[in-house]
């Protein structure tokens, strides 16, 4: 069991409404969890409780057993690679040098980087395919790169779980599927990852596991048949969603289709 | 970051700026001593010399001094920049000098006789107490909130500001007078006594400032990204606003308040080798000292018999490149 969470509240201060009110959750080692839900639902908090920088209020959040807020960040940072959001980056660093940053938990204060350091490094950039712009500044760099840069910089921390926050978001759709191809091998090659998406049908193509959250609450979880359901879907999006199997040219999977409220018939009668 | 090969010629080449300062610095002053004299002067078997004294004894400590503060301030700007975020954050932000500055001047103006060392222990005090006002306000559930930080030591500098206003008004004309040039910086006043307290203090913060780098690095992107790579946030902020203010803190109770080193020297460093704190560190530390040497040597100098302070030689320096950096957008960037 790589993350646990067990009833887990956690409100933030100067805000009277919970961001999540009782989850209780296991995140198995070697799968691909993705987290999907509405704006709002408590991804990111949720997400932060999993990687101790929140500690929940009521209940746990447990990594590898030990309460996640109690981890060194050193330790942590040997274990969990991180893709967060935020804004683009604004520090002019070179693409290399942001990479090896992911070197920092192993190199000691007044310590060069070592030879090993710098193999993980190239490893790193050649795994999300940027050798040829690790000179340049990871301020002119596109949002896909940027975010393969940030990838690669979790892959150089040497994990076994990266947790992903919007890793996708303003991505179109070939960087997107970049992105998630590059978790899903991370995955078979004997890591975990936990991914949260807005994405559904890449969730359910490349995830083993859904957790659907909903205000504050977990709706559904298991495999994306189980989750990616049209009541459960148009229930908890308020939003009329149909979800159709595709097994065509090779796309076998999930295909999740929110309906146009005002042209479909069979909805019309909703109010838009 | 630039490659490795034009930082180890940079630092290289600053370290040699900083002995050719030291060495230019101690041929230069009131007693005209050429160069052979001086030469001679300084060999081990020469005996005692009214020009050795002088050298030895008064200039020398004098520079020693001068490159110590340069260099602790420097590096305790490149620390509350990069802890605050903020390009235009500087030693003296924080209230720093103003709580040193009352301090002294209490001290000055009340004519009590201290000496030197007095003085300087009197402001290491209005500093202390002024770093410790600012930190107890913004530091809350166990986060330093570094936006209060700011604001909480803008105003507790105008407090103090007002105490040194409220001291000079006070006070009669010729320990005004004193206080006043006090507030503006200058070597005059430096011993060797003073500098091995200086160093003792200073060094090892610099040191420790400098094993920081790569966390400080972290903090550069932000707060969680930086935990995520194995920081430990709020110990990194509490120690770098501690090691800032107390590098501020041992150079303003020596030598007074001198602006700008703190500001100037860590982005020009910053546009020339880059934002990487592992040689932003060492090079603003060997920077910020050449600079103070080379502005005390002209302090000392350029208004022969006078003595300007050394505060204003840095401004007056200072403020032109900092309008040019600021011309060129340079404060738009984060570091």
């Amino acid at each position: 069991m790589s993350f646990e969470l067990g009833d887990a509240w956690f409100r933030y201060p100067r805000s009277d409404h919970p961001a999540l009110r009782g989850v209780s959750v296991e995140i198995p080692a070697g799968s691909h969890t993705a987290i999907v839900g509405p704006n709002g639902a408590g991804k990111t908090t949720l997400a932060r409780l999993l990687l101790g920088t929140l500690r929940p209020q009521s209940g746990y959040a447990l990594f590898e057993g030990r309460p996640a807020a109690d981890w060194p960040r050193r330790e942590m940072a040997k274990r969990v690679g991180v893709v967060a959001q935020g804004g683009p980056p604004v520090l002019p660093v070179s693409v290399i040098g942001f990479v090896e940053m992911g070197r920092n938990p192993y190199v000691r204060p007044w310590a060069p980087l070592g030879e090993a350091d710098r193999a993980k490094v190239s490893g790193a950039l050649r795994r999300a395919d940027l050798e040829e712009l690790a000179s340049r500044a990871i301020t002119e760099l596109s949002g896909g790169e940027v975010q393969r840069a940030k990838l690669a910089r979790a892959f150089a921390q040497d994990p076994t779980v990266l947790v992903l926050d919007e890793p996708t978001a303003h991505l179109d759709v070939a960087h997107e599927m970049e992105i998630f191809r590059l978790v899903r091998d991370f995955v078979d090659a004997g890591g975990s990852a936990v991914t949260i998406t807005h994405s559904l049908h890449l969730a359910g193509r490349f995830a083993d596991r859904l957790c659907l959250l909903s205000d504050g609450r977990l709706e559904a979880v298991g495999s994306p048949m189980e989750v990616l359901r049209s009541e459960i879907l148009s229930r908890v999006f308020d939003w009329p969603i149909e979800v159709v199997a595709l097994d065509h040219a090779g796309l076998a999977g999930l295909h999740v289709v929110p309906v146009d409220k005002g042209r479909d018939p069979t909805h019309s009668g909703e109010p838009t | 970051m630039r490659s490795s090969r034009s930082h180890a010629v940079g630092l290289l080449g600053l370290a040699l700026l900083l002995v050719v300062a030291m060495s230019a610095a101690l041929a230069v002053g009131p007693a005209n001593l050429s160069l052979p004299e001086i030469w001679k002067a300084l060999q081990p078997e020469a005996g005692e010399s009214p020009a050795r004294a002088i050298l030895l004894w008064v200039r020398l400590p004098r520079i020693v001094a001068a490159a110590l503060s340069g260099a602790g301030l420097a590096v305790s700007g490149v620390l509350f920049q990069a802890l605050l975020r903020n390009p235009l954050a500087e030693p003296y932000l924080l209230g720093v000098s103003s709580g040193a500055a009352l301090g002294a001047v209490a001290v000055l103006s009340l004519g009590l006789a201290v000496g030197p060392a007095g003085v300087g222990l009197a402001a290491l005090a209005g500093a202390l107490i002024a770093i410790a006002t600012v930190f107890r306000v913004a530091y809350a559930a166990g986060q330093l909130d570094t936006r209060v930080l700011i604001l909480a030591g803008v105003v507790v500098a105008s407090f103090f500001g007002a105490g040194v206003m409220l001291v000079l008004t006070l006070a009669e004309g010729r320990t005004a007078r004193s206080a006043l040039l006090w507030t503006m910086g200058s070597f005059g006043q430096a011993s060797w006594q003073m500098n091995v307290a200086l160093a003792a203090y200073s060094l090892p913060a610099a040191l420790a400032a400098f094993g920081l780098s790569r966390h400080l690095n972290a903090l550069a992107l932000d707060e969680e990204s930086a935990a995520h790579l194995g920081t430990e946030v709020e110990r990194v902020k509490k120690i770098s606003y501690l090691l800032a203010s107390l590098l501020a803190a041992a150079a303003v109770s020596v030598a007074g308040v001198i602006g700008f080193v703190g500001l100037v020297v860590p982005h020009a460093i910053r546009l020339l080798w880059g934002v990487d704190h592992r040689y932003l560190i060492p090079m603003s530390f060997l920077a910020g000292g050449s600079l103070l040497v080379l502005a005390d040597a002209a302090a000392r100098t350029v208004a022969q018999p006078l003595e300007i302070p050394v505060g204003v030689v840095t401004a007056l320096i200072g403020v032109p490149f900092f309008l040019v950096l600021l011309r060129r957008g340079y404060a738009r960037k984060p570091l």
